[in-house]
């Protein structure tokens, strides 16, 4: 344990120093909460899982300012901010290499959509770059063109679109590393607790479908059997999903026989209030999502129905978790550092919208194509995002433990106390 | 607590019932344990108890299943959760959360525990099965054993009566084993819990047990009685019963302790004779010669300073193997101790990060698969992932073409070694120790010289390791260099010429086996507990022994 503790990295270096010079900055409103936390952090019996729902929130604060904006200053800010934080607060887990691949993903997104856009995008009028061999297609197709001019504006417009797209990505990823999903789930209230399983049984099918591949990928090669190529591929589903499917049933057992799925008698009358109340919530909510995410939805329409929506879903949740007898192990708590993080998300987003009411803003959110103007930098906006970094200094550091890469689950590898002691 | 009131259970489709008749009753606080050859019932009737059987299985259940006064028939295992554990044979797949302290308070989360009820009794359970330094760990990152007692814990939390176990030391390696049982007869002595256990390995359990429950198989009767009532008649008894039968103590011994004590005389009368020099090359007779270690054969394979790792976890650290023909060398060590990451590298399904590997003059992780298959062979731990054909036949008729063998060698291989298999049947429902039977057969038909077998007695009853055993000895004579890795040290001492003993990635012993294991308090075979200082190892060399001398 104190062999892990200190953070050599160079981020935790970095994050230190900004944080004494904030906790020393004279006048500051923020400072003594920040220095108190700073000074809790570094004892270390404040490392501690963050509250998960802290971090979907800060997360989805981030996601819905993406959504918001096309601006790549501010998409590469939300991105840098994402990963910054990430890089400062992940834990040793498995989970938390996710991010790598959520990154990948994202850069695929993006070279996706420009080459989509080069093929077969609409023919948008501008400066021309260059022009693809065109195709005539049968009248049938109208509307879809392949090939032809590729101008400025048309790249500029694909790049800012899937720019947006991997933001969101990127938001998502960072949660995914950030917490474990199952820790999420924990913290569902009880009504909502059975599907939450539902998707952590599918969550977890991928890593054991490729672990399940890993092992069939070594009993073909000692069968003597091709493992590259599209002859490996061949042959190895069936006993993949077979895998896979002996598992759940194996699953579905242990949970059963460790009591899920028990229930506690209800009057019928309140189990068909419960079910009304979460279908109106559940309209009302997704009405009032599409209102704050979609600027150009009409005004009143977002935050009220959210709201309203929200009031009868927790209504019904409350109503519903009296079916279930479910009790919860030690509940994460909800302290400072969980405000401070969740409020620093929701900025973002807050930012996101006052910049939009100021004066000339939404054109600084959504730069105009035609003609290809120069974005600049909406500093309300920018000012919200780089909010939304305070979690790398104020949430309290993740628990070490070490751990292994993800291949390894066979039973032969054993990280005991000296693989600690020598890290 | 539990009671069998005239049980039967069909499998759907099965012409066959696979319990019938069974009358039993288990008393509270009762360690008992369940015995038979494979296929005979012993899960299906573990399963039984908490009704995943018939439940998750499908099948025809008759009679009545009573746990605590309860119906199996009209409570569904999660509303017996309170009151009964199960724990499978494979624990990691059942595992629901993905860390040990939240899987560990699952089922109380199920069952409305309090919150502060259930903080005490993860701490308390953490203790009693050695888990406090892994509690925050993430479960895949834990070892065989290491998982075994987190799924033991999973279910101890709801603080059941009835804890139901399912070859809960199969996977583990000897010490890893002595603790799980250790705690096990802890929650019997100090918390009265009624555990119902079903074991191969015999040598590690029954010496724990109140009771046994013997199921036959093929429609007989169950017996139900002492360890010492069942174990002077079963057909499947640990080697130190069978010593006692031999010598003919009574009452008979089923512990070491107990043994020891009366063999005495048995110690006096061995004493002025040594082991039969062919009973295991390697023996006393070459090892009086200085020391010297006979090393017959060729090498065929060999390692030199091969190190490995996983991230930061050293599996491997420099080391040096030689392989030769006509011998079994049998790799042992604790779980982690780098037995399965050393094979891997062997037959080259990992390439070494330094150090080299050579079979046969060639690095074998550069063949292409045909090739390697030629040259080394190799039976993974779960010896079904090998097998993906829809019946006997078909799998044979697979590996003729893809070894480019003649049409029927594989065939002819599965016919030496395990006769009599039914050529329609499908590779998933033959008997674990057919299934590898058919694995070996598969691996063998292109011929190559060296073959290696991970864990191959896992879930073997003795009836099938015999069999092993005569097969691997009949391989040797032919010249073919056999590689071991296993937790079994009964097997070992019988087969094995030359053991290796790995710890925390170093080779820390080397020699021949008789030398290696019985001076070691962990790897010892029960006969040479018995009978030390005397260097026996296996009954079969008692007997032997004990035969020369009468005439």
């Amino acid at each position: 344990m104190t062999a892990t503790t200190p953070d050599a990295s160079p981020v935790g270096a970095r994050a230190r120093v900004r944080e004494s010079a904030m906790s020393a900055a004279p006048g500051s409103g923020a400072a003594p909460a920040v220095g108190r936390l700073a000074r809790l952090r570094r004892h270390p019996a404040t490392r501690r899982a963050l509250h998960p729902g802290a971090w979907w929130l800060w997360a989805g604060g981030l996601a819905a300012a993406a959504m918001r904006t096309t601006n790549p200053f501010l998409l590469g800010l939300i991105i840098g901010v994402a990963a910054y934080v990430v890089a400062a607060r992940r834990t040793s887990a498995p989970w938390a290499r996710s991010f790598a691949s959520f990154a990948r993903l994202a850069v695929f997104v993006v070279v996706f959509r420009m080459v989509i856009q080069i093929l077969f995008g609409d023919r948008l009028p501008g400066t021309t770059l260059f022009t693809l061999p065109s195709i005539a297609l049968p009248d049938w197709m109208a509307g879809v063109s392949l090939g032809g001019p590729v101008t400025a504006e048309a790249l500029v417009m694909a790049f800012n679109q899937g720019l947006r797209l991997a933001a969101v990505l990127i938001c998502f990823g960072a949660v995914n590393s950030l917490c474990s999903p199952y820790r999420m789930l924990r913290a569902l209230p009880a009504a909502l607790y059975e599907a939450g399983v539902a998707v952590t049984v599918a969550l977890s099918f991928a890593p054991q479908a490729v672990m399940q591949a890993g092992r069939i990928r070594e009993a073909r090669r000692l069968r003597g059997r091709p493992t590259k190529g599209l002859a490996g591929l061949r042959g190895m589903a069936i006993p993949v999903l077979e895998g896979a499917l002996d598992r759940s049933v194996a699953l579905a057992a242990s949970m059963d026989t460790r009591g899920y799925g028990r229930r506690a008698t209800v009057a019928p009358a309140i189990r068909r209030i419960t079910s009304i109340t979460t279908g109106i919530g559940l309209l009302a909510v997704t009405v009032g999502l599409y209102g704050v995410l979609d600027a150009g939805a009409p005004q009143g329409l977002g935050l009220p129905l959210l709201g309203m929506g929200s009031v009868a879903l927790a209504a019904s949740v409350f109503a519903g978790g009296r079916r279930a007898v479910r009790t919860r192990y030690r509940p994460d708590p909800w302290r400072l550092a969980e405000w401070v993080v969740s409020l620093s998300g929701l900025a973002a987003l807050a930012g996101m919208i006052a910049a939009a009411r100021t004066p000339g803003g939404g054109e600084a959110l959504n730069p105009s194509f035609f003609p290809l103007v120069w974005p600049t930098l909406p500093l309300v906006a920018a000012a919200g995002i780089l909010v939304a970094l305070l979690p790398s200094v104020a949430a309290p550091r993740p628990p070490a433990f070490v751990t292994l890469p993800p291949e390894i689950t066979k039973p032969e590898i054993e990280p005991d106390a000296s693989a600690e002691v020598e890290r | 607590m539990i009671r069998f009131d005239q049980v039967g259970f069909t499998y759907p489709g099965a012409t066959r019932p696979t319990l019938s008749g069974v009358d039993l009753s288990v008393d509270e606080g009762e360690l008992c344990l369940v015995v038979g050859r494979t296929g005979s019932g012993k899960s299906t009737l573990l399963r039984a108890v908490n009704g995943l059987v018939p439940r998750f299985t499908g099948g025809l259940l008759t009679g009545s299943v009573w746990v605590g006064g309860r119906r199996t028939e009209d409570h569904p295992p999660r509303d017996l959760a309170d009151l009964v554990g199960v724990v499978g044979q494979d624990p990691a797949a059942g595992f629901v959360s993905d860390t040990v302290e939240d899987e560990l308070a699952y089922a109380m989360e199920n069952l409305g525990v309090p919150a502060d009820v259930m903080r005490r009794r993860v701490e308390d359970t953490l203790d009693l099965l050695g888990l406090h330094e892994l509690r925050s760990r993430p479960l895949i990152t834990l070892s065989g054993g290491q998982q075994q007692r987190v799924a033991i814990g999973a279910v101890l939390t709801a603080s059941p009566r009835v804890l139901v176990l399912d070859e809960p030391t199969s996977a583990l390696d000897p010490a890893a084993a002595e603790e799980v049982l250790a705690a096990l007869t802890r929650l019997v002595h100090d918390l009265g819990i009624t555990v119902l256990v079903a074991e191969h390995r015999l040598e590690r359990v029954v010496q724990y047990a109140d009771r046994i429950i013997h199921l036959p198989g093929g429609g007989r009767s169950v017996e139900v009685g002492s360890p010492a009532e069942i174990m002077a008649t079963s057909p499947v008894a640990p080697p130190v019963v069978e010593l006692g039968r031999l010598a003919g103590w009574s009452p008979l011994p089923l512990s070491i302790r107990d043994a020891r004590r009366a063999a005495k005389p048995l110690r006096e009368r061995l004493a002025s004779i040594a082991p039969a020099a062919d009973a295991l090359s390697g023996s006393l007779a070459d090892l009086t010669m200085a020391g010297v270690v006979p090393r017959s054969g060729a090498v065929l394979a060999s390692t030199r300073s091969l190190h490995a790792a996983y991230g930061p976890v050293v599996a491997l650290r420099g080391v040096d193997l030689e392989v030769r023909a006509g011998e079994v060398l049998a790799i042992m060590g604790r779980n982690g101790s780098g037995k399965s990451t050393l094979l891997s590298h062997l037959v080259g399904l990992r390439a070494p990060q330094s150090g080299r590997v050579d079979v046969d003059g060639h690095e074998p992780h550069r063949l292409g698969p045909a090739d390697a298959i030629r040259r080394i062979g190799m039976v993974p731990q779960d010896a079904g992932l090998l097998l993906n054909a829809d019946s006997v036949e078909a799998e044979c008729r697979a590996n003729d073409h893809d070894a480019g063998l003649a049409a029927g060698a594989t065939a002819a291989s599965l016919a030496a070694l395990v006769p009599g298999i039914d050529p329609e049947a499908h590779p998933r429902d033959l008997s674990e120790g057919q299934r590898l039977g058919l694995a070996l057969a598969v691996v063998l038909a292109p011929a190559p010289p060296v073959v290696v077998l991970d864990e191959p007695t896992r879930g073997l009853d003795y009836e099938a390791k015999d069999r092993l055993v005569g097969v691997l000895e009949r391989l040797v004579a032919e010249g073919h260099a056999v590689v071991l890795a296993t937790h079994d040290v009964e097997v070992v001492a019988r087969v094995a010429d030359r053991v290796v003993v790995l710890a925390d990635g170093d080779v820390v012993a080397d020699g021949p086996a008789r030398e290696v294991v019985s001076h070691s308090p962990v790897f010892a075979p029960q006969v040479a507990k018995v009978l030390a200082p005397e260097p026996w190892l296996t009954v079969a060399e008692v007997e032997k022994a004990l035969a020369g001398m009468t005439p």
